[in-house]
C-alpha cells in the first residue's frame, strides 16, 4: 500500500519561501547556478575491483555508487535468445536520517524500475548478445545501485552511476565443460567490454512554487511537490518519462520541462565520456 | 502473453481489433456496486475490468503516519491472481507497488484532504481483468469511488494510455498492444484544472510523437471524465444540471 508521505523533513515556512523567490530570479539556492544546470557532476569508473563493472558518481553532494554483477543463469521462458538485465536499488540508511534499514521501500522501487525501463526499452544493453546457449544459458547482468549520500535528485545520479558502470564492466571468463555445465573463473580478466548499443541519461525537473528547475537538491526537492524525470538518449529521443510526486502539471509545464531536459542532457553525457577516456589519453576536454 | 502472427495495424490501417487509432474501447462505468465500501466503482475498458473502493476518513490501525494538517491517502493498486493469463501470485510485486504509489500521486492533486486532518482515505484497487491500461483504468474507477464515497475533490481525474504500434500512436491500448507494441504512455489528469496528474513512458518516442500522444491523451481524458459525471449524475439524479 502506497501512503502520503509522513516522514518528510521540516522545511521552515522562509526557507521554502527563499527557495522559490530565488528560482522566481533565475537563481538557486545552493549557490552560481540557473535553473537549467545542474550541480557538478563527477563520474568515476572502476571503483569496486571484484565488480565486473562499477561507478560512483557525485552530483553536488549526492552520491551513489553502482555495481556491475554477472552470472550464468536461464533465460525466460518468453525470450530465451536474450540475457537478462535486472536493476536493483538500496537506499543505504548511512545516506539519510529518512532511510531507515530494511527492504526496498516504494522509492526504491520505483527509482530501481525507472532506471530499469530507461536502459530497457531501448535496448541500451545488447541482450542478443549474452547468449551462451539459447533456450538455456544466458549472461544474467546484475546492476546493484547503493544510494550512498542523499543531497537530492537520486534518479539522476543513479541512471549516471547505472549507465557509467554498465560502461565499465567487462565480461566474465567462462569455460563450457564436458558435463555442458559452464564455469565462470573470475580470477581471469578479460578485457571484452559488455555489449552496450546505446548510452541513456535522465534529467529530473522538478517544480517548485510556479516555477521549473533541473537537478534539485535536497532542500529543493523538499518544498517541490512533483518532479518529470525525462530519460534521453544521445540522438535526443525519449526513452521514458515518469512523474513523481505529490503534485500535478499543466501541458506547458511538461514541455517546458522536456526542453529544459535535452538542454540539460549534454552535461551529463560529458561526464560519462570523460570519465571513459581519462586524461592523457588523447581526447581532448 | 505472445500473440504470434498478429499485425497491430491491418492494410486498411484499422488496428488488430477493428479500431481506428484514435478510438477508445468499449468504456463500462458504474457507482455503487459494493455494500460496505463508502464509496465504490466499476470501470471496464474494453476486457480490462477494474474494481475500486474507498473507506473514510477513517482512523487507520497506525495512528503514528496520521498528519495534523490533513489526511493522508493510502493506496493500493493490486492484480487477482485470475487476472491474467499466467497465474499472477497475490502477493504485491513491484510493478504493483511501484503502481500503487503512482496512481496515489495522480489521485493527490485533486482530494481536499486538508478538510479531514488526523485522518486516511483508504483507496483499494482490484483489477479483475487486465487486458492492458490496468493503471489508467484503476485511476478512473478510484475517481469515481471517491466521488461515490462523498470524499470532496477539486475535480474528478480519468486515465488513459497512449501507445505506439509499428510506428502509429494509438489510443487506449490493449494487451496485445501493448506487449507486441514500441510504446506504452499512461496519462490521467483532471481536465477541469487543466492539471497532468499522471505521466509514464515505457518505450522510444519522438519529441514530435510525445507531443501528439499527450494531446491525444489529453483529448481522450476529457471525453472519460465526461463518462464518470455523467454516471455520477445518474446515480444521484442530478440530470437537470448538466451544465
Amino acid at each position: 500500500m502506497s501512503v502520503t508521505p509522513f516522514r518528510l523533513p521540516v522545511v521552515a515556512s522562509l526557507r521554502k519561501e527563499a527557495i522559490e523567490e530565488l528560482l522566481a530570479r533565475g537563481l538557486r539556492i545552493d549557490g552560481v547556478r540557473d535553473p537549467f544546470t545542474p550541480r557538478n557532476v563527477r563520474v568515476e569508473l572502476g571503483v569496486v575491483e571484484k565488480a565486473e563493472g562499477s561507478a560512483l558518481v557525485r552530483l553536488g553532494n549526492t552520491q551513489v555508487m553502482a555495481g556491475v554483477k554477472m552470472d550464468v543463469g536461464a533465460p525466460f521462458r518468453d525470450t530465451p535468445d536474450q540475457g537478462v538485465l535486472t536493476v536493483h536499488a538500496e537506499f543505504v540508511p548511512l545516506a539519510s536520517p529518512l532511510f531507515e534499514p530494511g527492504p526496498p521501500d516504494e522509492n526504491a522501487i520505483e527509482l530501481a524500475r525507472v532506471v530499469d525501463r530507461s536502459l530497457r526499452e531501448i535496448g541500451a544493453v545488447d541482450l542478443g548478445q549474452l547468449v551462451i546457449r539459447p533456450g538455456e544459458k544466458v549472461w544474467v547482468v546484475w546492476v546493484d545501485l547503493y544510494i550512498l549520500d542523499h543531497d537530492g535528485n537520486l534518479f539522476d545520479a543513479s541512471m549516471l552511476a547505472a549507465m557509467a558502470a554498465l560502461l565499465d564492466a567487462r565480461m566474465p571468463y567462462y569455460e563450457e565443460i564436458e558435463t555442458g555445465d559452464v564455469i565462470v573463473d573470475r580470477s581471469v580478466k578479460t578485457e571484452e567490454r559488455l555489449p552496450i548499443r546505446h548510452r541513456v541519461v535522465t534529467v529530473t525537473v522538478a517544480k517548485i512554487g510556479r516555477n521549473l528547475a533541473v537537478d534539485p537538491n535536497f532542500e529543493e526537492e523538499s518544498v517541490s511537490d512533483v518532479r518529470l524525470v525525462y530519460a534521453l538518449d544521445e540522438a535526443g529521443r525519449i526513452v521514458g518519462i515518469q512523474k513523481s510526486g505529490e503534485g500535478a502539471l499543466r501541458r506547458e509545464e511538461v514541455l517546458r520541462a522536456l526542453e529544459m531536459a535535452k538542454r540539460a542532457a549534454p552535461v551529463y553525457f560529458k561526464a560519462l565520456e570523460e570519465a571513459l577516456t581519462p586524461a592523457g589519453s588523447g581526447a581532448s576536454g | 502473453m505472445k500473440v504470434e502472427g498478429v499485425k497491430l495495424i491491418r492494410e486498411d490501417g484499422l488496428r488488430h481489433d477493428g479500431r481506428r487509432p484514435e478510438d477508445l474501447r468499449p468504456i463500462r462505468m458504474e457507482v455503487g456496486v459494493l455494500s460496505n465500501a463508502d464509496g465504490s466503482a466499476l470501470v471496464e475498458f474494453g476486457r480490462t475490468r477494474v474494481l475500486a473502493a474507498v473507506y473514510g476518513p477513517r482512523e487507520p490501525p497506525q495512528k503514528f503516519m496520521l498528519l495534523p494538517d490533513r489526511a493522508i491517502l493510502r493506496v493500493r493498486y493490486h492484480m487477482a491472481p485470475f487476472s491474467t493469463s499466467d497465474r499472477k501470485s497475490p502477493a504485491p510485486s513491484r510493478r504493483e507497488i511501484e503502481l500503487s504509489k503512482v496512481i496515489r500521486e495522480a489521485l493527490e492533486p485533486v482530494v481536499l484532504t486538508k478538510q479531514f486532518p488526523r485522518t486516511a482515505i483508504d483507496v483499494f484497487i482490484e483489477v479483475l481483468q487486465a487486458d492492458g491500461g490496468t493503471r489508467t483504468t484503476g485511476v478512473t474507477a478510484a475517481s469515481l469511488a471517491l466521488a461515490d464515497a462523498g470524499i470532496p475533490m477539486k475535480a474528478l481525474v480519468g486515465g488513459v494510455a497512449v501507445g505506439k504500434v509499428e510506428g502509429v500512436l494509438v489510443l487506449d491500448i490493449d494487451e496485445v498492444e501493448d506487449s507486441m507494441g514500441e510504446a506504452d504512455m499512461p496519462v490521467a489528469g483532471a481536465p477541469d484544472l487543466g492539471l497532468i496528474t499522471m505521466l509514464q513512458l515505457n518505450g522510444v518516442m519522438t519529441e514530435e510523437e510525445f507531443q501528439k500522444a499527450l494531446d491525444m491523451a489529453w483529448d481522450a481524458i476529457k471525453r472519460i471524465v465526461d463518462m464518470e459525471k455523467e454516471v455520477l449524475r445518474r446515480k444521484y439524479n442530478v440530470g437537470g444540471d448538466s451544465k
